[in-house]
């Protein structure tokens, strides 16, 4: 939970316009419009230095959205699906900068599923926000691999494939933070959002956000109504910043503290469910059981907090490799030699 | 062993080849003739005498028919010779076909058993009981299978007149990690030499002597050298997908790096290696790095350009330097995958959908492998555009001599881009602004701590300030300033070399691994002939003023390459005055082995033969 004292200055001086993004053109009450306004909140809340951020994305409704955030960030709307690949290179290239991945259901789970997956396998340090409806929305209505089995589209057409869990996944897959939220839980994603980005190592954040022109009717299980009605939330979702004193008074063994690689706090307060989010099979027993009773099941499914990212595996000095100067990137003549000299 | 056939082709030692000769080894991939070839090579390189060696090898890994062939030339000749000397026939699949190949007056090292010299009574026969010979070196049956192609070496150490010092400092160099494999390898070479001592009878024409040819010159192979090449460019991220017969320049890399590129203070890497999922990846983590304002390249074949094809416009129109190796092999699709090609120039001048043009270079030797690599690198970032090095697999896998390489002259060019002070005291950014004039806008580098100094990249339509555009005039506006970068590009590009100056009207253009067969051919077309072609070697894409100016002052210019469909003459031919066009005529190989100069030669002169004599008199007079 926030602890902001003073909400026109954050920590490091800024007020929220220094956050703003361009004016959006997606559709009047677009799930994705929700979402770019969280992590405005998120970035202004926590302080995050605008100019430190980098924010990608790949093709489609969704990866529109990071120039309607954060203009100060730099930004870059890549490849229909390959996002990922590209922040790969961005991120190792600089890992001194805050990656913010945004991505559809289309983009993610259809054209983009192979880097979806290796992305996670690499625990890249990098906040994955797939902003997801169900529908391709650009190309005006298609169900994506995302929508439920039996689900309809406008037209009445009603999808005969199941849908593929993006949280399953990303668990499966070796992400080390993996949550579900809904566009419309102002709360629940903005402290999502907050932890994720005080993780080191992917962070996947599935965003049911509902497609106001294309998926809103009666029939589709990614509609507002839908949701609102399903949406079981496995915990009440609280993020605490490092230094900041936990507020909220818990039960003993009520709520679940997992303490972030830079000493900020998740608290996982458990609601109906006896949840350890630090096990892959309870997480993803737990998945297919939502989905099996119908439910769009919401919250933190696991944790990882431990598991060193890519950028470690990599054993990368502290500067950005970007801008190293030549007399650390280009070898001296000595070198040259010694290698001719081998080759004689 | 002598039989009257044999006695009946014995040649006149008038007619003696000194130096000038080439060997075929035919054996089995997977068998250790790799290493029994290299020391061939490497003796008679350490002879002195100017020496290739190129591989033929199948896609596959153990069992099938591979092809060795190593080419001793006194004049400098590297290039593929098309017909052997000398035949080493070891694999019994393909003994007899290869013996057939052989011209008449050839010689044939063989294994006993296959009874060759039955088939044909105009070869040399040198039968060898390999099995035999090997029971001596070793009781452990694996080694003897290890070390049986070492035994031919020993049997042509004794035909050629090879160096026997030299052969065994090649062995101990080939095994410096393995003493005991390296006595066991030597004692094998030396069972073969004793035997062909005691029992061969020298009667072929090929022979080896002592050169001052190579002294202080390296051996290599062109990805290695290119591996060097980014090594000593400064790259800091690599990512790569596995494919043939690109993988040895970023396995290369990465062990280079490994070695040269770890933080003394930290024992932390300066570089990120990455094995992508594939291609599209690959590229994606290039032009992501590359947006951050690393040196990033990807190296790969045919088909990765192929899955590139997206990334690479990308690249083009939002203006990202990337790095792209392309060790071409012969496509279409998985094609030819161990063979060799120049056939991705086409595809890839205009890579990815829209109006798209993309700078090529091609490296025409293994030093120029390592340095277009460096000079990728520059121009990469002075452009802000991918740039393609396209070598191939015969340049890229094969071991050629060299100069050794030289260290960079110059420091690294890094581009236009604006830091956070430069911001402040300029003022104003607009990403794709043509401030100076030469289509090359200025960039700033994510991360830069000035308010201003973000931009949204996008491959969508963006004016100027980079801000989304469907505006007709920003569009085209943008388009015309791109073009105007690659016009620029013409200039800052390793401009063509003229190699001979030539004496008359016809030229000759070519490129990339077809170089030292085409220095080949002209002096067969000279010697033969009597026809002193010009030759200039292109080595980038745009062509800079110098190669119309070439054309310009020739009536008949031949353009050889490796390719059916004469693409580079295509884009000579989109390129220069309607006028000159007709002066091109093509010359092509493309039958998946290096082009040889017998053929260069030969369909030049079968060209000629059709002109009117009055014409090529006219043509190859010397000027007045």
């Amino acid at each position: 939970m926030s602890t902001q004292v003073n909400p026109k200055l954050n920590r490091i001086g800024l007020e929220p316009a220094d956050y703003k993004g361009g004016k959006t053109t997606l559709c009047a009450g677009c799930g994705h419009n929700a979402i770019s306004e969280r992590i405005i909140d998120a970035c202004f809340e926590l302080g995050v230095h605008p100019q430190r951020v980098v924010k990608l994305s790949g093709i489609g409704c969704s990866s529109k959205s990071p120039a309607y955030f954060l203009n100060r960030a730099f930004g870059f709307n890549s490849v229909h699906g390959r996002m990922p690949s590209v922040a790969t290179g961005a991120l190792v290239a600089n890992q001194t900068l805050l990656g913010i991945g945004v991505s559809g259901d289309g983009d993610t789970v259809s054209i983009g599923i192979g880097q979806f997956i290796h992305t996670m396998r690499r625990n890249l340090p990098l906040v994955y926000i797939i902003e997801d409806n169900g529908v391709y929305g650009l190309t005006k209505g298609q169900f994506s691999a995302t929508a439920d089995l039996g689900s309809t589209l406008k037209t009445g057409v009603s999808n005969d494939l199941p849908p593929l869990d993006t949280c399953a996944l990303a668990i499966l897959c070796g992400a080390t933070f993996v949550a579900r939220s809904f566009s419309g839980d102002k709360r629940q994603l903005l402290a999502v959002l907050k932890a994720a980005l005080a993780h080191r190592g992917t962070a996947m954040i599935d965003v049911i956000s509902p497609c106001v022109t294309f998926n809103d009717h009666e029939g589709s299980t990614k509609s507002y109504k839908y949701v609102k009605e399903h949406e079981d939330a496995l915990q009440e979702v609280d993020f605490v910043p490092a230094g900041e004193e936990i507020t909220v008074e818990y039960e003993p063994g009520a709520a679940v503290e997992v303490v972030l690689h830079d000493g900020s706090r998740l608290l996982l307060r458990k609601l109906g469910h006896d949840f350890d989010p630090t096990s892959k099979a309870a997480a993803l027993d737990l998945l297919t059981r939502s989905h099996e009773k119908g439910e769009v099941l919401t919250g933190v499914f696991y944790v990882d907090a431990a598991k060193p990212d890519f950028n470690t595996l990599l054993n990368l000095v502290d500067e950005p490799l970007a801008t190293l100067p030549e007399a650390r990137v280009r070898p001296p003549q000595a070198v040259l030699d010694q290698i001719m000299a081998g080759l004689r | 062993m002598a039989t009257s056939e044999l006695e009946a082709v014995q040649p006149s030692l008038a007619s003696e080849l000194v130096n000038d000769f080439s060997i075929q080894v035919a054996t089995v991939n997977g068998s250790g003739s790799q290493s029994s070839n290299m020391v061939l090579l490497r003796s008679i390189f350490q002879m002195g005498i100017p020496v290739s060696g190129k591989n033929l090898f199948p896609s596959n890994i153990a069992g099938l028919p591979t092809w060795y062939t190593i080419r001793a030339s006194r004049k400098h000749y590297i290039g593929r010779k098309q017909d052997a000397n000398f035949l080493v026939a070891v694999n019994p699949e393909t003994a007899r076909e290869d013996v057939a190949a052989l011209q008449p007056g050839a010689a044939v090292v063989y294994d006993q058993p296959l009874q060759l010299e039955t088939l044909r009574s105009d070869l040399i026969f040198y039968p060898v009981p390999f099995d035999k010979l090997v029971a001596g070196i070793s009781a452990d049956a694996k080694l003897r299978k290890l070390v049986r192609t070492m035994i031919y070496v020993g049997v042509l150490a004794h035909l050629l007149r090879l160096d026997l010092a030299e052969v065994e400092s090649a062995v101990r160099r080939q095994f410096h990690r393995k003493p005991k494999a390296a006595d066991l390898n030597w004692a094998a070479v030396q069972a073969g030499l004793e035997y062909a001592r005691q029992h061969l009878v020298k009667r072929d024409r090929c022979r080896l002597e002592r050169m001052r040819e190579t002294a202080g010159q390296i051996i290599i192979d062109g990805n290695s050298a290119a591996a060097l090449g980014c090594l000593f460019a400064g790259v800091t991220v690599a990512a790569w997908y596995p494919i043939t017969p690109s993988s040895s320049l970023c396995e290369s890399l990465l062990d280079l790096l490994r070695k040269h590129r770890l933080d003394p203070a930290t024992g932390k890497a300066t570089f990120a290696v990455i094995q992508a999922e594939d291609e599209l990846a690959a590229i994606g983590m290039v032009i992501g790095a590359g947006w951050m304002g690393a040196r990033a390249m990807t190296s790969t074949s045919g088909p990765g350009i192929s899955l590139m094809a997206e990334f690479a416009g990308l690249g083009y129109y939002a203006e990202i330097p990337a790095v792209i190796f392309d060790i071409q092999r012969v496509g279409p699709s998985t094609g030819l995958p161990t063979r060799t090609a120049q056939g991705d120039l086409g595809s890839i001048a205009q890579l990815s959908h829209g109006d798209t043009r993309h700078v090529m270079l091609f490296p025409g030797s293994v030093a120029e492998c390592y340095e277009h690599a460096i000079a990728a690198f520059d121009l990469a970032e002075q452009l802000q555009t991918p740039v393609f090095v396209l070598s191939d697999l015969d340049l890229g896998m094969n071991n050629w001599m060299s100069q050794p390489f030289a260290y960079p002259s110059q420091p690294m060019r890094r581009g236009k881009v604006l830091s956070a002070d430069d911001l402040q005291r300029v003022g104003e950014f607009a990403r794709y602004r043509d401030v100076d004039g030469d289509g090359i806008p200025w960039r700033t580098l994510p991360g830069t701590d000035h308010p201003d100094a973000a931009y949204f990249t996008r491959g969508s339509g963006h004016n100027e300030r980079a801000q989304y555009s469907e505006r007709p005039g920003d569009y085209a506006g943008n388009m015309d300033r791109l073009r105007r970068k690659f016009d620029t590009a013409r200039a800052l590009v390793p401009p063509a070399v003229r190699e001979r100056p030539g004496a008359g009207r016809v030229g000759l253009i070519a490129f990339g691994s077809s170089h030292y067969p085409v220095l080949e051919a002209l002096d067969q077309l000279r010697d033969e002939l009597g026809i002193d072609a010009g030759y200039l070697r292109l080595r980038a894409f745009p062509f800079g003023r110098e190669v119309a100016g070439f054309i310009e002052s020739h009536e008949l210019v031949f353009v050889v390459e490796q390719n059916r469909d004469a693409q580079m003459l295509d884009l000579l031919r989109a390129d220069l005055a309607p006028e000159l066009a007709p002066r091109l005529q093509s010359v092509r190989c493309y039958d998946g082995l290096p082009i040889a100069a017998r053929a260069i030669s030969r369909e030049i002169e079968a060209h000629l033969a059709l002109l009117a004599p009055g014409i090529i008199g006219r043509l190859t007079a010397t000027p007045a």
